[in-house]
């Protein structure tokens, strides 16, 4: 065999590394982005459960906006204006701005429904014990509520993973742009999109698998 | 000792209790009947301040329920209640159900809160329960179990809201026998219920409500009896 000295070189074993630890930081930013925009989601489901219309008033706009216009369009905007009000912020920063955000606006509607599925009824008898509201939401609500909605979560978490290749615009090697960068040098679409997309599969089945043993163990 | 003074509730425009006036004593058993809507419901919901009032006053051993000063989660500990639907927690076991207020609420430690919850379950037929999800006991396992989770905070009063109006009839009696037993012990209890044979056998006084308003109160013997309320004798005469 030659030695490839080739602009256009094979797809070696340092190349499936390139890719793993893409795969690596598609990860990352998935786990922060999904971590922080569950909290935020949460938060802001309680305030559109909650706050009726004064939350109707002002959340939830804002939160449609976020769940309506396209994931690729926030970021090119986030990225491009942020400077202009003075925030400085990476590929990285701004990926997982945008994410969390996006992740938040759709847990939101996730946990307000988590909310809703637990009965007045139920509450009320927390309440009748003489527990606060705030230990009605934390050992009432959020274990009943959460159950209800977890496949829901489960799926709003799986397509933030996937739609974090779209942080792929500005720039950031995650699994995606890492993929197109192989793909330029090597010219093997078919291989390097497969290994790729084994990668994503690697990451959220584990995922899928352990929810749904969650809900099995839960269904009892 | 319960009392309550010209209460007015309102949903809205809606006038749901018209000026009630009642006592209830220290060791009594007092059973509600009347017609759906008659507020009998709300009325338990404003003795332990899960509904607000217009008017009037509740006092529980001279704490008025609604007064702002009032610490409402600690006045609730000593009404315990039980409602139609078991609202058992479904992501508990039975013991795990009973143990949780004592625990949180209280400040109990695990260890003592699970004695409590052992005790309770016993004391309502549940001891072999202790281990087993809601889901896998009956509707009448279930509402005993509300009952114990109730009986865990060590309440003074116990209310009940229709208590077996959910349940399959032949699992009626068991819920019923675990409300004889509390009355015996000398539990203070206000039943609302459509058990006529309880609310005669068991009751010390039965209260009829009809349309928002106590329109009679008295011994069994009287209101099954010789009742003076046209109302009452009506409403008699149809559930029989
Ligand atoms: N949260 C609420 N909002 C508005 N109206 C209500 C509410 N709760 C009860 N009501 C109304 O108040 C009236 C009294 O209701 P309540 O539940 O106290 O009756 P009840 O005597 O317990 O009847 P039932 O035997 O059907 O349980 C009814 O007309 C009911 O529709
Ligand atoms: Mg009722």
């Amino acid at each position: 065999m030659e030695p490839t000295l080739t602009f256009f070189s094979g797809f070696g074993i340092n190349d499936f590394w390139f890719l793993g630890e893409a795969a690596m930081r598609t990860m990352w930013i998935s786990i922060l982005s999904i971590t922080l925009g569950t909290l935020f989601g949460v938060l802001f489901g309680w305030i559109l459960y909650e706050g009726k219309l004064t939350a109707a008033l002002t959340v939830a706009p804002v939160l449609d906006v976020f769940r309506s216009v396209p994931l690729i369009i926030q970021l090119v905007l986030f990225y491009n204006f942020a400077p202009i009000v003075g925030l400085n912020l990476d590929a990285f920063a701004s990926g997982v701005a945008i994410l969390t955000i996006y992740a938040a606006a759709l847990v939101a509607n996730v946990a307000r429904g988590g909310i809703e599925a637990v009965d007045r009824s139920m509450r009320r008898a927390s309440r009748s014990l003489g527990m606060t509201y705030w230990q009605d939401l934390r050992y009432v609500v959020l274990p009943i509520g959460g159950r209800a909605v977890f496949p829901a979560w489960v799926g709003v978490a799986l397509g933030v993973m996937k739609d974090s290749a779209l942080v792929s615009v500005l720039g950031y090697v995650e699994l995606l742009k890492a993929s197109q960068i192989l793909i330029t040098r090597t010219q093997e679409p078919f291989l390097i999109l497969s290994i790729a997309g084994a990668f994503y599969f690697a990451l959220s089945f584990p995922i899928s698998r352990y929810a749904a043993s969650l809900e099995k163990r839960w269904a009892q | 000792m319960i009392e309550i003074r010209d209460l007015h509730k309102y949903f809205g425009a809606l006038h749901v209790l018209k000026g009630i006036d009642l006592d209830v004593q220290k060791g009594e058993v007092l059973s509600i009947i009347g017609a759906s809507g008659s507020g009998k419901s709300t009325l338990l919901y404003c003795i332990n301040g899960l509904e607000p009032i217009q008017q009037g006053k509740v006092a529980v051993d001279e704490t008025n329920v609604h007064a702002k000063s009032t610490d409402i989660n600690k006045l609730r500990q000593k009404l315990g209640m039980v409602f139609q639907q078991w609202n058992s927690f479904p992501h508990l076991t039975a013991l795990e159900n009973v143990a949780l207020a004592p625990r949180i609420v209280k400040g109990k430690p695990r260890a003592e809160a699970r004695d409590i919850a052992v005790k309770q379950l016993t004391h309502v037929g549940l001891g072999d329960k202790l281990d087993v999800y809601p889901s896998a006991l009956s509707g009448g396992q279930q509402q005993r179990l509300a009952i114990a989770r109730a009986l865990a905070m060590e309440p003074e009063y116990m209310l009940f809201d229709e208590a077996t109006s959910a349940l399959d009839p032949e699992l009626v009696g068991e819920v019923l026998d675990t409300m004889r037993l509390l009355a015996e012990e000398g539990m203070t209890m206000i039943c609302v219920t459509h058990e006529m044979g309880f609310a005669r056998d068991v009751s010390d006084r039965v209260a009829f409500f009809h349309q928002g308003v106590m329109e009679e109160i008295g011994p069994p013997e009287q209101i099954f009896g010789q009742a003076k309320s046209e109302h009452t004798r009506k409403f008699l005469a149809n559930v029989r």
